[in-house]
């Protein structure tokens, strides 16, 4: 099958990834909890991962914090940080792992919220940030890349506006972590959420925050941290005190590989592929009778790709395109609501198309050959 | 039971802090491992640096000089 659907998941990994986690599985003890060489094992590959990621988001080793995945990572960001009588600027563009948090909070926690609106292109006019902030603004919550549209936020003019009202700046970097440059500090990032199993192309079950100096979460969840066994409340020094429980040291050993693996190929070359075979991809589909596209193509962007043919489902094409040519690609809603509702695409959903550093031009070729046979039959 | 020997030991605030140690000590030939924090220092869990008495006054000037996260430096017969 040829697997376009990355912006999901990677399926394919480095050889290294799948050697590390592996070998983390056959003697890989408990990071963090003891002083046995099986126990300092994972307390030393857990380290090193952390250091490899603060060096790729230009924060502090101990500030990048591991979780499950980018929503438990944003669910910690966004409910630490967010107080009753605070509101919060987010955006059209964002996936459920944003917006159903701050639904909860604007319902249960007297949160205010506003949104920075899409236009029925998809697209975000920049003052609108501005223009929807408050005397009691807490944080700009979005997104850096649409997981839908592909579309890109310029995260340091975002960042600039945030720290001039001395606002926090949480970013969902889902689409982006390992492909784009990701420097916290020059773009003004305040929290940076991150999943391990996409563009950083790690095992699943793996994602995390980078914390910026001086900024401070309460923590979401408290339990175990492997030490102060004896206080009641959680430690307060970063990372234990947003790390209660055991840490996924099996999928942090292979993202540790993977950060490697960006590192040795280029995280440029590896953002130039996927973006030309995106490229291609679009190059190749825009003109074809039916076939409409979303989002901007004339600037940089995710190595994405979105459609939909007349007005059939988008779940018909994609189920079409598996069936009859082995495509693996995601239709429906993709978790982005807002975006759909404003691109008018709400109930036919949108077939995306989702680029890696291990898809072909020959893969591309043939999803853009199944494309124009649907579009034309 | 092995017969007990003066060390100096080294705590700090998270496990985080105290790989960083490790990591920092291997950089620079420091004598020690880690291994769990004494009773006599602290009750509960944890790791902290364990070297020899000798070592004790250049892990104080590492302390002094403030850029890595040592919480405190023990004398200890361990």
């Amino acid at each position: 099958m040829i697997y376009l659907d990355n912006a999901a998941t990677t399926v394919k990994k480095p050889p290294a990834v799948i050697e590390s986690v592996t070998a983390a599985l056959t003697c890989m003890g408990s990071a963090n909890r003891a002083a046995h060489d099986i126990s300092l094992s994972a307390s030393r590959i857990v380290y090193e991962a952390r250091g490899k990621l603060a060096a790729m988001f230009s924060c502090d080793a101990e500030r990048v914090v591991f979780t499950a995945n980018a929503t438990e990572a944003l669910n910690i960001a966004v409910h630490g940080v967010l107080k009753p009588g605070d509101h919060a600027l987010t955006t059209d563009w964002e996936h459920n792992s944003v917006l159903r948090p701050l639904y909860r909070l604007e319902r249960d926690s007297q949160v205010g919220l506003s949104f920075a609106p899409a236009d029925s292109a998809g697209s975000i006019d920049y003052a609108d940030f501005e223009r929807f902030l408050q005397p009691d603004t807490r944080a700009i919550i979005c997104t850096h890349a649409s997981n839908l549209t592909g579309d890109m936020f310029d995260l340091g003019r975002i960042g600039e506006l945030a720290k001039t009202r001395d606002i926090l700046f949480i970013v969902d970097a889902s689409q982006t972590a390992g492909i784009f440059p990701l420097d916290m500090k020059r773009f003004g990032i305040d929290i940076l959420c991150f999943t391990g199993h996409k563009s950083l192309l790690g095992p699943q079950g793996v994602g995390g925050l980078a914390i910026g100096s001086g900024v401070d979460i309460a923590p979401w969840k408290v339990g175990g941290t492997g030490m102060d066994t004896f206080n009641h409340d959680q430690p307060q020094a970063y990372p234990e005190r947003l790390e209660a429980g055991t840490l996924n040291a099996h999928g942090i050993a292979g993202l540790s590989a993977a950060l490697d693996f960006i590192h040795d190929t280029g995280m440029q070359a590896i953002r130039m592929k996927e973006q030309a075979l995106a490229d291609r991809f679009y190059q190749g589909i825009k003109d074809l009778p039916q076939v409409t596209c979303y989002g901007d193509f004339s600037r940089e962007r995710a190595p994405i790709v979105s459609l939909n043919i007349g007005t059939t489902d988008s779940g018909t094409i994609s189920a079409e395109l598996a069936d009859a040519f082995g495509i693996a690609t995601r239709p429906g809603g993709h978790c982005a609501p807002r975006l759909h509702e404003a691109l008018g695409t709400k109930q036919q959903g949108a077939v995306r198309f989702s680029f890696s550093w291990f898809n072909t031009a020959d893969e591309t070729d043939a999803a853009i050959e199944a494309i124009r046979y649907l579009a034309t039959e | 039971m092995r017969e007990k020997t003066l060390c100096t030991i080294v705590t700090f605030l998270t496990p985080t802090d105290a790989m960083a140690f490790e990591c920092f000590a291997g950089q620079h030939d420091l004598p020690g491992r880690l291994i769990p924090v004494p009773s006599a220092v602290s009750a509960g869990c944890g790791i902290c640096w364990c070297a020899p008495h000798e070592e004790a006054g250049a892990l104080g000037a590492l302390k002094a000089a403030n850029t890595l996260a040592i919480e405190a430096i023990y004398t200890l017969l361990i």
